[in-house]
């Protein structure tokens, strides 16, 4: 891929990016969120075409209308949610749309045979090609994904963040499973969080930021900590809004909490404080905030004031959560601004209904209509409108999930001062963010987490090596 | 792998396969089994040669009609419409024939004729003009029931003697009814297991996206699938004109095929929003219905009485059914 | 109000056709005639908008009305004492109907399309059981009369349409109509979401109690009389524009559907298309509509967007 570049909506999110990878090569594409690494794999895979640049396969010039073309050109992409029927066999999502025929009828021996063949060359033999996906675990499925690019002879399998779902011992077999996709000479492109199995299993290392390319070097040029600068290094220009001063009483404490994705969560959040939550992907960052709001509740432990079993439970105790993803979990995008804004309100009989247009206008919506539908509002709007939501039953304690994520720079400032703003009314904010400036930036107190357990907590202003180190484990210890 | 992991695996599969339909045929083999117990102590015999045939007999039309509306359902999708398409055909075949044996390839290929262009307009409505199939098949069922009852009001045409034998006739214990209600699920388990448009016809029902990201011509299915379904519908038309010797305009919604097929589909355990299921757990639901009727006959019990047991039957089965899912998912979760 | 125009002014021409056609129309009595005639199906479509908007269907309430109407005659049998009584029976009843079907959608998970049609076998199966295969007995003059005489019908109707108005404007209503168009972000947000759903099945049972009351009084007591009317109601709310699978759509155009649907058959009528054509009709016109609402709103139907959750990763 040469000189990539793309735009969404007027907004540049990569640029002039050169990625060239061999084949037989395991070749690591690393950078921060919004660095650019998933727009420029979907490119690869033909869900975006390009604005910019060319990509070459083999020496020749290719390009992509539909994901079926790329597919065709020999590019396979495994998508952190996969692409599989649950109800059909292991086969028969093997080889969905264009299932081997004889004399017209679908050869199932041979579809079962070719599948069982590729699930031994990866040595998988704990489940077998007529097995129902639905029975399969996370990292079965997964090996179901690489045997389907294995079937349409792919030359080059993108992997996007493969090991995010995956306990420890499952991303053993991973690893080797991209060591056996390496030698029958398929350049694998890895993209990762986690340092360590980069320098595990990566040959070559890619490096964006901002969507720019950084620096594409061999792994055995780079240390682990010179990775990290690389990655996060950035000016320093941006703004966060002054830190709290003192943090006020306990709003809430847990002690030993667990569930079946966390484990002995000690934690306390404090009125006029932000507590930022790191943790790579998986590590039990928004099932902690679950947990602590009751919608995945603690099922062991203590919680004061109390330990919500139910959502209602948690809104009661003056608890709110903006969720992760807004358009699953957080709006009714078909409602109007108003509705969205009054749900919580009115689901819990609590709250003002009155002075709707005032909180708009607090949570920086604008224009502060409150007639259109949310869905048709940028996502910076879209956050506001949640935020709303959960102003309108003044919470003691609010949970913010990638607050920021998918938000444009001016909103990202709006809702930055918004939780300071809240803070220092006496709310208890907890924020999680995948992006470590912001969340070094705008936290009083940084709690890490690790495969569901806290593995350690930083006062404010803490390198953001020293986040990652405790983010993602023995690397550089 | 751990030591214990594959008994535990071969048993789930086992569950797998047999599924829901396992569950049904078990229940039909318990209904059978009460039934008989029951009209034994009335002082009846229910495994007669008379009710054998009796159910085959009642169960045939319903059974012809569900196949093709379990593949409108295993599809995502579904039809209203084929309880009015099956009165339309009974006339156009009993129109078609006029009592002259030589009217009969005419008349078979007149229904084919018709059912093909009902299936490709529900089809068609559904794809192209994105019409929810619930709207989309209840419309097109309307317009036929209008032009139907525009047309007639009472029976029409007249079938020969000769395909009268399709209605009654029977070989051995086996009614010549049953051998094409039989043909024609062995057909559509045929065309799901072995076909290329079978699989498809799950891909699109399990998820369109999926199906459509893996290269599947969506539409194209649904509208194939729509057209079988309306072919099965005029084949229970012509059945049905074979019974009764001539063509009805109210035949297809007296009986409430619509809504009953698709009650027999899911009571066979296929599941309403499309992707999982098959044709042998409909058959197993249609006959679960007919022997339940049986059994209400033989011992006289008000025919309102199997309504209520009807009802309440196939709601328990898919609660049963949904549970069952559901704990599935809660162990994958 | 938006989403309500258009049918309005379909409804506008209509009536507007019906008008030139048949200038009594236009007189007070012929004017309110229709609407008594009407008065039913749109009550029956209110109902229905409640469990349409909340992503079910009720295909139960053909038959509650004739349960209704036949559970009636036979309990009244003429009594003009036992008017009131029976009908606080035929009330209870009913909203036992609508609870059982909301329990079995969202309690047992069994989709709305196969409890309701299950509850519609055994209603019917039910009340001709106990009448012995056909409607027995009669109504009383006073249980007549809120579907005889026009005053009452028109006074019944507006009473609905007042409380359905309010009710979708109440708290109600809205964590309704967002459980409808997202039931995750609705319970998240504490909604009650098995509740609210239940309540809409209990409001679309009352309705049927309402017009079987109506019928009843219009119609006489017969076992055809529900027959159909929860297609009819259903095609009413779509064709008011309120949306299959929930979240989209307005009470009010819903209403307005049915009494276009209404004004539909007596134009037809008024032309001398037969009877029969009329399902002709019908049956074009629903799946135009739809066509043209799918046509007009690409993003009626929003897909399941995949990549989102990871897009930023």
């Amino acid at each position: 891929m040469i000189g990539i570049g793309k735009s969404f909506l007027g907004v540049r999110v990569l640029g002039e990016v050169d990625l060239v990878a061999a084949a037989g090569e395991v070749h690591a594409v690393v950078g921060e969120n919004g660095a650019g690494k998933s727009t420029l794999m979907k490119i690869l895979a033909g869900v975006h075409p390009p604005d910019e640049g060319t990509i070459e396969i083999d020496g020749r010039g290719v390009s992509f209308g539909h994901p079926l073309d790329a597919q065709r050109a020999g590019v396979a992409i495994i998508h952190q949610e996969f692409n599989l029927l649950p109800e059909r066999s292991v086969a028969e999502n093997v080889f969905l749309g264009r299932e081997p025929v004889r004399r017209g009828l679908v050869d199932r021996p041979a579809m079962d045979a070719a599948t069982a063949r590729l699930l031994g060359e990866l040595g998988e033999d704990s489940f077998g090609p007529r097995d129902p996906v639905r029975h399969l675990s996370v990292a079965q499925q997964q090996v179901v994904e690489i045997v389907k690019a294995l079937s349409l002879d792919a030359r080059i399998v993108v992997m996007d963040e493969p090991t995010a779902a995956l306990a420890e011992h499952e991303v053993d077999l991973l690893h080797r499973l991209v060591r056996r996709l390496q030698g029958r000479g398929i350049a694998v492109l890895y993209i990762s969080h986690r340092l360590r199995e980069v320098f595990d299993l990566a040959d070559r290392v890619t490096v964006l930021k901002d969507g720019r390319l950084v620096t594409s070097a061999a792994t055995g040029e780079l240390t682990p900590d010179g990775l990290v600068r690389l990655m996060v290094g950035r000016d320093l220009g941006s703004y966060f809004p002054p830190r709290a001063t003192s943090a006020g009483e306990t709003r809430l404490r847990v002690t030993g909490g667990g569930n079946d994705r966390l484990r002995d969560i000690d934690l306390e959040l404090r009125a006029g404080e932000i507590l930022g939550l790191a943790g790579l992907q998986g590590s039990g960052r928004s099932a902690l905030a679950k947990a602590l709001f009751g919608a995945e509740p603690f099922t062991r432990g203590r919680m004061t004031p109390v330990r919500p079993r139910t959502v209602r439970e948690g809104i009661a105790a003056g608890i709110g959560l903006v969720t992760e993803d807004r358009k699953a979990e957080g709006l009714a995008l078909r409602q109007s601004v108003r509705d969205n804004a009054l749900l919580v309100a009115r689901a819990s009989g609590r709250g003002r209904r009155d002075g709707v247009r005032e909180l708009l206008e607090r949570v920086r919506l604008v224009p502060p209509r409150q007639d259109r539908e949310v869905r048709y509002l940028s996502g910076g709007n879209q956050q506001k409108v949640v935020l709303a939501k959960w102003l309108t039953v003044a919470p003691r304690v609010l949970l913010f999930d990638e607050p920021t994520r998918g938000v444009d720079v001016g909103a990202k400032a709006a809702i930055h001062d918004l939780m300071r703003e809240l803070a220092g009314e006496g709310a208890a904010v907890m924020m999680i963010s995948s992006e470590l400036p912001e969340l070094i930036g705008m936290s009083d107190r940084i709690v890490v987490l690790r495969e569901g357990r806290i593995s350690g907590t930083l006062p404010a202003g803490p390198s953001e090596e020293a986040v990652m180190r405790l983010a993602a484990g023995e690397v550089a210890a | 792998m751990t030591p214990d992991a594959l008994p535990a695996r071969r048993s789930r599969r086992f569950a797998a396969v047999a599924g829901p339909t396992r569950v049904v045929f078990l229940a039909l083999a318990g209904v059978i089994l009460i039934g008989w117990a029951l009209v034994a102590a009335d002082g009846g015999q229910f495994l007669t040669l008379e009710n054998v045939v009796g159910v085959q007999q009642r169960s045939a039309a319903l059974g012809i009609v569900a196949v093709g509306q379990t593949l409108a359902i295993l599809a995502g999708s579904l039809d209203l419409s084929v309880a009015y398409l099956i009165s339309l055909t009974s006339l156009v075949a009993a129109e078609t024939m006029a009592g002259q044996d030589s009217g009969i390839v005419a008349a078979i290929a007149a229904v084919a004729g018709v059912s093909v262009l009902v299936g490709l307009v529900n089809g068609l409505v559904i794809t192209k003009l994105r019409v929810h199939a619930f709207i989309a098949t209840l419309g097109v069922g309307l317009i036929i029931k209008g032009i139907v009852d525009h047309l007639y009001d009472g029976p029409a045409g007249r079938v020969p003697e000769t395909f009268q034998h399709l209605g009654y006739d029977r070989i051995g214990p086996v009614p010549v009814s049953a051998l094409l209600w039989a043909a024609v699920a062995l057909t559509a388990w045929f065309l799901l297991s072995r076909t290329r448009y079978g699989y498809r016809v799950y891909a699109v029902g399990g998820d369109v996206e999926v199906a459509r990201l893996s290269g599947v011509r969506t539409d194209r299915v649904v509208i194939v699938t729509h057209v079988l379904c309306s072919l099965c519908a005029g084949i229970a038309g012509l059945l049905l004109a074979a019974r009764l010797g001539a063509g009805a305009p109210t035949v297809g919604t007296d009986g409430g095929y619509d809504l009953e097929s698709i009650a027999a589909v899911v009571l066979g355990g296929t599941a309403l929003a499309g992707g999982r299921g098959g044709v042998a757990g409909t058959v197993g639901g249609v006959l679960l219905l007919a022997v339940l009727d049986s059994v209400f006959n033989q011992l006289e019990v008000n025919s309102f009485f199997k309504d209520v047991v009807r009802g309440v039957v196939i709601v328990v089965a898919v609660a049963v059914y949904a549970r069952r899912t559901g704990l599935l998912r809660g162990r994958r979760a | 109000m938006r989403r309500t125009l258009p049918i309005l002014a379909v409804l506008a021409v209509l009536l507007a056709a019906i008008a030139i056609a048949n200038p009594f129309f236009l007189e007070p009595a012929g004017f309110l005639g229709f609407v008594r005639r009407a008065a039913p199906l749109v009550i029956l479509a209110a109902g229905q908008y409640f469990v349409i908007v909340s992503g079910e269907f009720d295909l139960s309430v053909g038959s509650l009305v004739t349960v209704e109407v036949v559970v009636a005659a036979r309990l009244i049998d003429g009594n003009e004492g036992a008017t009131w009584p029976v009908l606080l029976l035929l009330v209870v009843l009913g909203l036992l109907v609508g609870l059982a079907n909301g329990l079995v959608t969202t309690l047992l998970r069994v989709p709305s399309f196969i409890a309701t049609l299950g509850m519609m076998l055994v209603l019917s199966g039910a009340v001709f059981l106990w009448t012995g295969g056909a409607p027995r007995g009669a109504l009383s003059e006073g249980f007549r009369m809120f579907g005889r005489q026009t005053g009452w019908a028109v006074l019944i109707l507006a009473v609905t349409a007042l409380v359905v108005v309010l009710l979708t404007r109440a708290d109600f209503g809205r964590t309704l109509v967002a459980t409808g168009d997202n039931e995750r972000a609705a319970a998240l947000s504490g909604v009650r979401v098995n509740r609210v759903r239940i309540l809409a099945f209990v409001l679309s049972g009352a309705s049927a109690v309402v017009a079987g009351i109506l019928l009843g009084g219009f119609a006489g007591v017969s076992a055809q009389v529900g027959q159909g009317l929860e297609f009819q109601a259903i095609t009413a709310v779509v064709l008011g524009g309120v949306v299959l699978g929930g979240g989209r759509g307005s009470v009010v155009a819903a209403m307005a559907g049915a009494l276009t649907l209404e004004a539909l058959f007596t134009l037809l009528n008024l032309y001398g298309i037969s009877g029969a054509l009329e399902f002709t009709v019908q049956g074009v016109i629903i799946i135009a509509a739809v066509a043209a609402g799918a046509v007009r709103l690409p993003f009626a139907h929003p897909r399941r967007s995949k990549g989102d959750a990871h897009a930023a990763s």
